[in-house]
């Protein structure tokens, strides 16, 4: 697993999200009320919303463009829609975010 | 490979076929519709719900477009197929596609009956058949002039409540002499006109038309005998014709509709055909329980699953009149071989009639007390030998074995196998095992997961039967609507308890009404914000993260992802300043697409998140500020040129507008509110389809409100005629202020005012001159918090973090 960090926990509203660019797409970063922190890919299976800009529940986020509801646990749909959105591994040290990527962000060479 | 599945048509019997495809193979063929009507899939048997009010025609779609994305169909809308080659094996469009198959079904339906008299092409002649009918008919019913409806059959009958409904005067012209004779016996046909006349409606039984006249337009219908019906509207429903001339063309075997095997197969083994089009052992059908019969049976020999075979069965007939209860089923002609029991009561109306043949129910005629239908229905179909119980059999299945006559224990009696909605095939164990095993408890999910009730819905009042049975006291119809799942109260009940408790926060909302989820869902808190903003506009603290994108970001968001910016333009007026202004930024920012919305304002679309603070910047150097084009609030104010330029207009509506306007932005409000203010009655700024709207008059200002323009078409409400502008601004602020405290979230006005009464209405804010000042006090009030620009508070760095990635992974960066 490659981390890297992406800055604090503070940079992330409760029930909110933000999102992090990186060279195998759009990453959201959400941040739960009790601070738990998520990472997913930003992106709905339906159609292509952008998931960080939803609103954020629970441990779910429910996606702007048609309200689909994710678990930023899991990563599945709820409800009775079906699909499901690539996780991400996160670690929160001394309050800062660190997000694993399983393939190093190498540029091919 | 996969194979092309091409379907011509796009009705409801191709849309359940697909359905059952996509379930049994889901990925076996590459599918492609072309549809005639330049629309989704919708329940052509609820068109009378859609034309008597009752029902709006979103309510109705089947699949949305949504629905073909998602399962990967192309869908051509207004594309009709006009020719299909069997050797090449494709089809071709009127507007020149052409699409290979490999399998073709089609479904092309069918066409009205037209009678052939001279007139029949005249402007303002229609029939009923798709939604262009209804929407022609919703046109010339704003006349409420009249109207004849040729045909006293189902459709002719529906058709002629509804224009009614409407406010037309309706007469029906039947040829036979009793109504929908196909369905009833003559006694039945009688109280039916006697039900039909009750309703203010004509009938005219033994009518044959000899011709329509009228002089470039329908003014009447001639019958034989020299009568002259006048009309302005005539509505030709008598009946249908498979729709087979591209089968016929293709040289498929056509008798009165397109030949089919048992499996849906015609001659060509690469050829269905289902629907109203089809012909299978010898009949053709028009009710929608042997449609999706036919859809079952086609979709599993393309699936080649199973050995579904279409067999015939006699299909009840409802009539979908509100307050008009009719249900029969089968064969109930005279005849020696025959016996019939019947019941008559005169005075409540009700006529049953049961027609044996050696024990054995073959016909049954209902009226004005249908309930047993599915049970008389249920031992047709078993072919029950009914000597044993004959002496009681027309009371219903709750005189038998001295059952009690309560309703539940008739449908609790129902055998597991009875037949409860006739055009889904559903039938009782089905919907309670169900019910029972995914826990469900309210109608609409079960609709959703047995399809129950989900078409012409006459058998709601069973399935909520069986509902109760399953789930006991639990289940309570009548109950409340909660406001989503994390609560049991609805919107009204929080909304009082928030006021009566003194409830100011979401937290404490939730705490004290025993919300079930820890933080409430995207349904909830977005109401709740609201509610709190509305109700403690000084003490709240609007939370953001409680609101949608668009309001969190004071944007609009697109498909893409990118944003929309709508700036304010004070009744629709701008300038050479404002407009350089607007193309300086579209240039700057490379923004792709400039639209002139229908609120007189100008839309900049597909602007990059990032950029939005940036733009802002830049309008509100020109003075600018935000539309709200986003908000659940006040949007715009649309006006005419009133006395300023206007030959005609009587007072300075542009300047009525632009006031209103800038006294109320920034409100929030439970859903958008757009107004109009015109400067005559000639309402050139369209007000009396608006939320709230202003025509200027001599006398003052006629007032108006809960109009609508979108999913529904409403014209205003009168709230009442004042003299001077400043009663006219005090009128509309004290309506708004009452809206803003009373209606439910996402509740538009004429949705509320409708539901409270328009009366209620124009007591609180015209009569009750205390009430209204105490409105508009409220209102102002609370305009001194709300009344900011958000677009310049976010130029100076409000919510920074809502515009920018939190960080960027660049490769370089990963590399180290």
């Amino acid at each position: 697993m490659n981390w890297h960090e992406i800055g604090s926990i503070e940079d992330i509203p409760a029930r909110g999200a933000r999102c992090v660019t990186t060279p195998q797409g759009r990453i959201g970063v959400f941040r739960t009320a009790d601070n738990e922190i998520y990472a997913m890919e930003d992106h709905c299976p339906h159609r292509g919303g952008p998931l960080s800009q939803g609103i954020v529940h629970g441990a779910s986020v429910t996606c702007p463009l048609h309200n689909w509801v994710f678990s930023l646990e899991t990563g599945m749909a709820l409800g009775a829609d079906e699909g499901s959105v690539k996780t991400m591994p996160v670690q929160v040290v001394d309050g800062r975010i660190l997000l694993g990527f399983e393939r190093p962000l190498m540029a091919a060479e | 490979m996969t194979e092309k599945l091409v379907i011509i048509g796009n009705g409801m019997a191709p849309g359940r076929m697909l359905e059952h495809l996509l379930e049994a193979a889901p990925d076996r063929y590459g599918i492609t519709i072309f549809n005639a009507e330049p629309r989704v899939n919708y329940d052509r048997i609820m068109l009378s719900p859609v034309l008597s009010g009752e029902k709006s025609f979103e309510e109705i779609v089947i699949h949305g477009d949504g629905w073909y994305v998602a399962n990967n169909i192309m869908l051509y809308k207004g594309h009709k197929i006009v020719a299909i080659d069997r050797e090449a094996k494709t089809v071709t469009s009127d507007h020149g596609v052409t699409e290979p198959y490999d399998k073709l079904m089609i479904a092309t339906g069918s066409v009205p009956f037209i009678i052939p008299v001279p007139g029949n092409d005249l402007p303002g002649v229609l029939t009923y058949r798709d939604l262009d009918d209804v929407n022609a008919m919703l046109l010339a019913a704003q006349s409420r002039q009249t109207a004849v409806v040729i045909g006293g059959g189902l459709l002719g009958l529906e058709a002629a409540a509804g224009l009614k409904e409407r406010g037309m005067e309706v007469t029906v012209l039947h040829v036979m002499p009793t109504l929908m004779e196909r369905q009833l016996d003559p006694a039945a046909g009688y109280l039916l006109q006697r039900a039909v006349e009750a309703r203010g409606i004509k009938v005219v039984t033994r009518a044959n038309t000899k011709q329509i006249v009228g002089n470039g337009k329908v003014e009447g219908v001639e019958l034989d005998d020299g009568t002259i019906i006048p009309a302005t509207l005539v509505v030709m429903a008598v009946g249908i014709r498979p729709n087979v001339t591209l089968a016929k063309e293709a040289g498929l075997t056509v008798n009165r509709g397109i030949v089919t095997d048992d499996r849906m197969r015609t001659l060509d083994p690469d050829i269905f055909a289902l629907g109203e089009c089809a012909e299978v052992g010898g009949h053709v059908y028009g009710l929608v329980a042997p449609l999706y019969q036919m859809a079952r049976v086609a979709a599993a020999a393309l699936a080649e699953t199973g050995e579904d075979l279409f067999a015939h069965a006699d299909t009840p007939t409802k009539l979908k009149v509100t307050g008009i209860d009719l249900y029969s089923v089968g064969d109930f002609a005279d005849g020696d071989d025959r016996e019939e029991i019947v019941l008559r009561d005169a005075a409540a109306g009700v006529y049953k009639r049961v027609v044996l043949k050696d024990d054995r129910i073959i016909g049954t005629v209902l009226f004005g007390e249908t309930t047993d239908g599915a049970w008389f229905t249920d031992l047709q179909k078993k072919q029950t030998d009914v000597s044993q119980m004959r002496d009681t059999l027309i009371f219903g299945q709750a005189f038998q074995g001295g059952a009690s006559a309560d309703p539940l224990a008739a449908v609790a009696a129902l055998a597991d196998d009875a037949e409860i909605c006739g055009c889904n095939g559903v039938c009782k164990s089905k919907i309670v095992s169900t019910i029972t095993s995914r826990g469900l408890t309210t109608l609409d999910d079960v609709r959703a997961h047995t399809k129950a009730s989900a078409s012409c819905g006459t058998c709601t009042g069973l399935v909520e039967k069986l509902m109760q049975l399953s789930l006991g006291d639990s289940y309570n119809p009548a109950a409340v609507q909660p406001m989503c799942s994390c609560t049991e109260l609805g919107h009204d009940e929080v909304r009082r308890l928030i006021k009566a408790k003194g409830l100011k926060t979401i937290p404490a909302v939730m705490q004290e009404l025993e919300w079930k989820t820890s933080c409430g869902c995207a349904k909830c808190r977005p109401a709740l914000n609201y509610y709190l903003v509305a109700d403690w506009p000084d003490e709240y603290a609007d939370d953001y993260q409680s609101r949608f994108i668009n309001e969190r970001v004071h944007a609009n968001i697109q498909k893409d992802g990118t944003y929309s910016v709508v700036p304010r333009m004070w009744g629709g007026v701008t300038s050479s300043k404002e407009l350089r202004a607007i193309a300086n930024v579209v240039d700057k920012f490379a923004i792709p697409t400039v639209k002139v919305t229908g609120g007189q304002r100008i839309d900049m679309l597909g602007i990059k998140k990032e950029d939005l603070p940036a733009v802002w910047a830049d309008l509100g150097q020109a003075g600018f500020v935000s539309g709200h084009a986003y908000a659940k609030g006040l949007r715009t104010v649309k006006t005419c040129v009133g006395s300023d330029w206007c030959r005609f207009g009587t007072r300075d509506s542009t300047g009525l507008g632009i006031r209103i306007e800038k006294f109320m932005w920034g409100s929030w409000t439970p859903a958008k509110v757009k107004m109009a203010v015109s400067g005559c009655p000639r309402n050139c700024a369209e007000a009396t389809c608006k939320d709230v709207g202003v025509i200027c008059v001599d006398s003052g200002f006629e007032i108006h409100f809960a109009g609508a323009a979108g999913l529904d078409i409403k014209g205003t409400e009168v709230l009442g005629l004042v003299k001077t502008e400043d009663e006219a601004l005090e009128a509309i602020v004290a309506l708004t202020q009452m809206y803003r405290e009373q209606a439910r979230y996402l509740e538009r006005i004429y949705k509320w005012a409708k539901r409270i009464g328009y009366d209620e209405v124009r007591r609180q804010v015209l009569d009750d001159v205390e009430r209204r000042k105490a409105y508009y006090d409220r209102f102002v009030y609370s305009q001194q918090f709300a009344q900011v620009d958000p677009w310049s508070q976010r130029v100076s760095g409000k919510d920074k973090h809502e515009f920018q990635p939190m960080a960027a992974l660049s490769l370089q960066q990963a590399a180290e």
